[in-house]
């Protein structure tokens, strides 16, 4: 540390200990105020929400909104030059690396359900999907009942994973499920040929869709088996910091900043193949926009 | 850190007349049947190409050390994804593999890949083996009028094998620890089966006690039968005996 830095950081502790604000900040906030350093969880390909363009650049529909809620922090930490630190998660790893502190907030195709409550807390919701198929043209494939005994693949750590075992074991469908790593992985799966359709959040089928060699060789079909509410994983129990990023939402869906960038993820060509997902907007997202809130689908 | 603990998780039912510890249980076999075949492979293949690198013969010996060198020096984990997406590519029956069970399909390329893997590494200690005992004893057998295909089945190897045995229980144990691997492949074994355990009851630390605890136990076992063996089979007058 040069003298200068050393001099600034000795400045900055005396200010902080003199506030009498800061000293009110607590969990996150505090730890973000602390250390001048927010740490953010970012997905390799959650394709539209949250996906890197090769090297370290991130993109998407939830980074976006995670980067106005990253702005909301510095400005309520009167932080403008915080860092931000980006640390590359996998659904297997995101809940408890939130929980031991590693990463600070996630925003980008994390379902809030009741479970995962009693673990992490969770923002205002920021989409709404439904659980359905993608299968390639001419499969034969129309609903989740075609499936008996053929290979199915899914991602593993989703909820799209527990609902097909759920209903294999229920329905005696005897159908062989491959759980892979990441929805990349899973869709090489379906276009290898080692299974027939692929069961995932309709948005992010559409992602991997956009993604495929020829795009117009996979149709999404189904029945959804469930709607679910996606929102930015935090820290349980951390109501200010909640408030910070439920504002954020709130404030961008009522005041109808959300509705542009909706349509410049999912009904616009994106990057890394310039790809309109064409990803209409539902009756469940025109409700949210009207009325923000943090309540899962299954409670 | 407020984190709730719960050791009751194992006992929660996790799909029909199934409960998490069936499935932690059912890795923990998955893993073992992993092990021990892989372990069957390496030790053949490994004692194979051992002998092969100490043979007189100049393109035996080349085709010893090219595989160990090919094997040795490509991580685990890239070994694995070629014996499970590009070796199905390449064969001509390769779209008949894919059709294939998936766990079959999972668990055939993790034995191999294993098996193999591990065979370069036996491989290294079964000639280090054989070079270790004094060029006496070959020669003594070969002066006996022994062929020298009698001197290693009868002389060499006994003595090699004996020799190597504690060396050999560290590439054992490696084995188990390195079939974790398979669980990017999507095969549930034991570190696999932790991780859903994880995913499906958000409860991280006491799933990964669990798993650690049973990887701990599988490695005792095989240390106490490797021990077994060594004590058996030792020679009076060399390392380890009394």
């Amino acid at each position: 540390m040069n003298l200068s830095k050393f001099i600034a950081v000795a400045i900055g502790v005396g200010t902080f200990a003199g506030a009498v604000h800061a000293a009110e900040l607590t969990g996150t906030l505090k730890k973000v105020k602390d250390s001048g350093v927010i740490t953010l969880g970012v997905r390799e390909s959650s394709i539209p929400f949250n996906y890197s363009l090769g090297g370290v650049k991130q993109v998407g529909y939830s980074y976006d909104i995670m980067m106005r809620a990253v702005d909301a922090i510095k400005e309520q930490l009167k932080m403008p030059n915080l860092q931000v630190k980006e640390i590359p998660v996998t659904p297997q790893n995101r809940i408890t690396l939130i929980q031991n502190g590693t990463v600070d907030m996630e925003c980008s195709s994390t379902t809030n359900n009741v479970e995962r409550e009693k673990q992490v807390g969770f923002s205002d919701t920021i989409f709404i999907i439904g659980t359905r198929l993608m299968t390639k043209k001419g499969s034969g494939i129309k609903d989740f009942a075609d499936l008996k005994g053929k290979n199915v693949v899914t991602t593993a750590g989703t909820t799209s994973e527990r609902l097909l075992r759920k209903m294999n074991d229920e329905k005696n469908m005897g159908m062989n499920i491959i759980s892979a790593k990441e929805h990349g992985q899973s869709f090489l799966t379906l276009e290898s040929g080692r299974a027939v359709a692929f069961m995932m959040d309709d948005a992010l089928l559409y992602g991997e869709r956009a993604k495929a060699r020829n795009p117009n060789d996979w149709v999404v079909v189904g029945t959804p088996q469930s709607h679910e509410a996606y929102g930015c994983m935090l820290r349980r129990d951390d109501a200010p910091f909640k408030k910070v990023v439920d504002t954020t939402i709130a404030k961008m869906m009522t005041s109808g900043q959300i509705e542009p960038l909706y349509h410049k993820w999912f009904e616009s060509p994106i990057p890394p193949k310039g790809l309109n997902l064409n990803f209409p907007l539902s009756d469940d997202m025109k409700q949210l926009f009207k009325h923000p809130n943090d309540k899962p689908f299954d409670e | 850190m407020n984190y709730h603990w719960n050791w009751h998780v194992f006992f929660q039912s996790a799909a029909k007349n199934q409960t998490y510890l069936d499935w932690l249980i059912s890795g923990a076999l998955t893993t073992l049947a992993l092990g021990l075949l892989a372990w069957a492979i390496a030790l053949v293949l490994g004692a194979i190409l051992g002998v092969m690198r100490t043979v007189p013969n100049r393109g035996l010996r080349a085709i010893g050390a090219t595989y160990v060198e090919l094997f040795r020096n490509i991580p685990l984990l890239v070994q694995l994804f070629i014996w499970y997406f590009v070796l199905p590519e390449l064969l001509p029956f390769g779209d008949a593999i894919k059709q294939m069970n998936p766990f079959a399909q999972q668990f055939l390329a993790a034995v191999l890949c294993l098996g193999t893997f591990t065979a370069a590494r036996v491989c290294e200690q079964v000639r280090s083996g054989i070079i270790s005992l004094p060029r006496g004893q070959k020669n003594a057998g070969l002066a006996l009028g022994l062929t020298l295909r009698q001197t290693y089945g009868h002389v060499l190897l006994p003595m090699a094998f004996r020799i190597i045995v504690p060396p050999l229980t560290s590439e054992f144990l490696n084995v188990f620890k390195n079939s974790a691997v398979a669980s990017t492949i999507g095969l549930l074994e034991l570190a696999a089966q932790g991780r859903q355990l994880v995913d499906y009851t958000a409860q991280p630390y006491e799933s990964f006690i669990a798993v650690t605890l049973l990887y701990v136990v599988i490695n005792l076992a095989v240390m106490a039968v490797m021990r077994w063996i060594e004590q058996r089979t030792r020679v009076p007058g060399y390392i380890g005996s009394k």
